[in-house]
């Protein structure tokens, strides 16, 4: 057998009371494309991290290339040919792609010879790997799909011969994400050894070589993807039979709660973000907006949750017109509407709050959370307990930080937090954006039981197989408009793919 | 994710890592002194025993550590905020104003009515000051770091305009107010005591004192315990996630500013009201700059200021004998150590949590 390219053995770390990974090896074939999945919250980030040197492990052993070795900073793993692509991108948006890719290798006090270097690697780079990209672009002014490039291209530019990607089409378009493929396998043709973190089977199952399973800090399989299915991969992650489709029973809808007519917004640059938006939402039905990612979608879910300010146009709640006081988050809450924000580590929770504190935010000026201006540390705790229990958040510990938990239970501590007040209109901004497969079955089901007790349900998802599964309408937007509705029998992927690229019924 | 964030048990947190800053802090320190040509741990013993070995001593320790938690606690109020506010010398400055009108135009009142008037006063005036560039901030995005600093100057040069053209004692040289009525001023505290049959030597420790134990328990309540707090604190972590919550950042920004301009005013109520007995230039004599160190040190809580405040008391105080003991060791020495916990607690802070973490973790492969 070859040498593997990595091999981990017995890797143990601990997070206070949070045992990230317990005992974990993994050997991976150079040359090859190895995928590992596993919940959130399985230890799939913190083992990278222990490889690329942000964590050391409490025990166990790492060899690159056949040789132990010690990795202590993220330096140590690029000198070792380890490279990492983030999901979130560490680049300077202000500077153009060669900066990017020398910054932190200049090589000199002097810039111009790093960058000289860097240019002609690069030409050669993008001609070896098919990697076509401008060296002078502004990086803020590329798209995610290049960025992502830029980071690719960084790592190779530092000698990487193992690349690790962490949840790399969490932010591409499904075309962005088949050019990434195509470059992952280019790059698997050249010899180099990519490490694929993924909790998509559909990702893992297009281009992976092998498969490692995590679940709850320990690996539990180790699979070759040829030979094994995306059921048998579920059930690995999970330890049970996973529900990959969601039921719902077709259900009269009710009466009209939420209606917007004629929203337009204009940002301050005078780019229009959304215009002439008509949406109404009845009781009992669940909307879904399908979309790229930044073509209005957030936006309409700011201006109808009172976080921006449409430039033009009129939202009836429950009939009433909303006045601008009535247009603020908390004034709309006591009115029944309740928002779990797409970005629930930005806005949806303070992670540096122990979670209890989390579960109130929002709704601080409940009086029954203590006497006046007080708050009943008690009272909240209590009440989280209670919520957590219910919800199933884990570990159930309403003193634990927020940013301790795995994503998926904190989207579960935002979800309680908005379900249990009994909302009339609920807007969800992706429900299920890095949560794992467990937590998502729980987070639809909630959604429907929701639906299905008369709650109007507004859903903004940039998973279309997401939106499909859980609407009963389908709203397509592109370029902030409306660019077509679709019943959600009879709506298909490849028509809704047209709308969502703004070919409308006019035009086609 | 430049770095790892460093966790650290709480206790490591918000005990161990102070004290390992300050024992740094103080090392260094010691190492100026065997610079000068005196012995470390002679100077700590006069230190101490200045600071804490007479009840005179323990009073003037008390009096200064009774403005250091009016200032720790004023910079402590906005840091939960996000805000970093540099001005308590200025707010404490307009609060001294403040607190000085109310006694002079007020003196026909009966003192119990005078005095909580004039307190009230005082932390009007370094509220108001504190909200001007808290405003600033909120409507036109001038930061406060820059505003309260300018502020800070022109408070002096307000004082100094007000007590030589306007409110200075007549026929006299001093820029400084005719001193107060006997009624419109803080009890000193060997009287306040005397009737319960405690005797203590005439220092400058007066009831301010209890005012800034009562204020350590009301921040506390108000940061850690009320609905305002959670808005504070929200606002200071994630004013994202505070505009979702249907809290005004802008608001709150006002809001923490000016709480924490009046809490700087104690600094005058201790000062003016209760020891100088008038007004005078340069009253705040740096305590307000202090109070950043404090906070600092403190990690913004109120027993952390407590305990922060009672060192710096202590360091004054035991500083002042030193250097009346030593000639060649200045009280600007403690100046010198107020400085590097700074540099230690604050821009080094990352330094120590390191190295404590890296010696908590037990039983790790070497």
């Amino acid at each position: 057998m070859t040498i593997p390219a990595i091999a981990l053995t017995g890797i143990s770390k601990r997070f206070g009371p949070v045992q990230a990974n317990r005992d974990v090896s993994l050997s991976v074939a150079p040359g090859s494309i190895h995928g590992i999945v596993g919940e959130n919250g399985a230890g799939k980030s913190t083992l990278m991290s222990i490889l690329y040197g942000f964590y050391e492990a409490d025990a166990g052993e790492i060899a690159v290339g056949g040789q132990a070795c010690r990795i202590r900073t993220p330096a140590d793993a690029i000198a070792l040919g380890i490279g990492m692509v983030h999901q979130h991108f560490m680049l300077v948006e202000t500077l153009s792609v060669v900066e990017n890719v020398v910054l932190g290798a200049e090589g000199g006090a002097w810039l111009s010879g790093g960058v000289k270097r860097a240019r002609a690697e690069l030409a050669r780079l993008s001609e070896q790997f098919g990697l076509a990209i401008d060296p002078d672009a502004i990086v803020g002014d590329l798209s995610v799909g290049l960025q992502q490039r830029v980071e690719i291209l960084k790592a190779l530019y530092r000698g990487a011969q193992i690349l690790i990607l962490d949840e790399p089409t969490a932010v591409l378009t499904p075309p962005e994400a088949d050019q990434l493929f195509a470059l992952l396998r280019a790059l698997r043709e050249q010899g180099k050894t990519v490490i694929l973190i993924t909790h998509k089977l559909r990702e893992i199952m297009a281009i992976t070589d092998r498969v490692s399973v995590m679940r709850r800090g320990e690996m539990v399989a180790h699979l070759a993807t040829p030979e094994t299915s995306p059921p048998e991969i579920a059930e690995a992650m999970v330890g049970r039979r996973v529900l990959l489709r969601v039921e719902k029973e077709a259900r009269p809808r009710g009466a009209k709660v939420l209606e917007a007519v004629g929203l337009d917004m204009v940002d301050a640059r005078g780019v229009a973000l959304l215009s002439g938006i008509d949406l109404t939402l009845h009781a009992g039905e669940i909307v879904g907006i399908a979309g790229v990612a930044g073509n209005g979608q957030s936006e309409l879910l700011e201006v109808l949750a009172g976080l921006a300010r449409p430039s033009r146009g009129v939202i009836r709640l429950n009939g009433q017109v909303l006045t601008s006081a009535d247009r603020n988050p908390s004034r709309l809450r006591k009115l029944g509407l309740m928002h779990v924000p797409e970005d629930r580590l930005r806005t949806g929770l303070v992670t540096a709050f122990p979670a209890a504190e989390n579960a109130i935010l929002g709704y601080q000026d409940d009086p029954v959370l203590g006497p006046g201006p007080f708050l009943s540390p008690a009272t909240i705790a209590a009440r989280a307990r209670d919520t957590f229990a219910a919800y199933d958040v884990r570990p159930p510990d309403p003193g634990l930080k927020t940013a301790k938990f795995s994503g998926g239970n904190q989207q579960k501590i935002v979800l309680a937090r908005e379900i249990e007040r009994a909302p009339r209109v609920l807007l969800v901004g992706q429900p299920t954006r890095g949560v794992d497969i467990g937590a998502i079955e729980s987070i639809h089901r909630r959604l429907i039981g929701l639906r299905d007790s008369g709650v109007a349900i507004l859903l903004v998802s940039v998973e279309l197989e997401e939106v499909m599964a859980l609407s009963d309408r389908i709203l397509a937007m592109c370029g902030g408009r409306i660019t077509g509705e679709r019943l959600a029998g009879e709506a298909d992927e490849r028509d809704l793919g047209l709308l969502m690229a703004g070919v409308t019924e006019q035009a086609a | 994710m430049s770095a790892a964030p460093i966790e650290l048990p709480r206790w490591a947190d918000t005990a161990l890592v102070p004290l390992v800053s300050v024992a740094a802090a103080l090392a260094v320190s010691g190492l100026v002194v065997i610079g000068i040509g005196e012995s470390p741990l002679e100077a700590t013993a006069l230190l101490l025993r200045g600071a804490l070995g007479s009840a005179e001593g323990i009073g003037f320790t008390l009096y200064y550590t009774t403005n250091f938690i009016f200032t720790g606690l004023a910079v402590a109020v906005a840091f939960h905020a996000g805000l970093f506010n540099i001005g308590g010398e200025g707010q404490a400055t307009i609060a001294g104003i403040f607190a000085a009108l109310a006694c002079l135009w007020l003196a026909p009142l009966p003192g119990l009515l005078l005095v909580p008037l004039a307190i009230l006063a005082a932390a009007a005036g370094g509220a108001l000051y504190g909200f001007i560039p808290g405003w600033l901030q909120a409507t036109r995005g001038s930061h406060v770091v820059i505003t309260t600093i300018m502020f800070n100057f022109l408070a002096a040069t307000l004082t100094v305009y007000l007590l030589v053209e306007v409110i200075g004692k007549p026929g006299s040289m001093q820029p400084e107010t005719p001193e107060f009525a006997a009624h419109a001023v803080l009890t000193p505290m060997h009287k306040l005591l005397a009737p319960l049959g405690i005797t203590l030597p005439s220092t400058p420790l007066n009831s301010a004192f209890l005012l800034a134990l009562a204020a350590l328990v009301a921040v506390w309540a108000l940061i850690f315990r009320s609905r305002l707090g959670y808005a504070i604190r929200t606002v200071g972590a994630n004013p994202r996630a505070a505009a979702y919550a249907g809290i005004s950042p802008a608001r709150i920004t006002m809001v923490a500013m000016a709480i924490s301009g009046a809490l700087a005013g104690g600094l005058a109520v201790n000062e003016v009201m209760g020891v100088q007995h008038r007004l005078l230039l340069d009253f705040t004599a740096g305590y307000g700059f202090v109070g950043i160190a404090v906070a600092l040190m403190g990690r913004g809580h109120p027993v952390g200021v407590a305990l922060a405040a009672l060192l710096f008391g202590v360091l004054y105080q035991g500083g002042a004998e030193l250097s009346f003991d030593k000639p060649s060791i200045t009280r600007d020495m403690v100046v010198v150590i107020g400085g590097v916990i700074i540099l230690f607690a604050g821009a080094l802070d990352g330094l120590f949590r390191r190295a404590v973490a890296a010696l908590l973790r037990p039983g790790r492969a070497a």
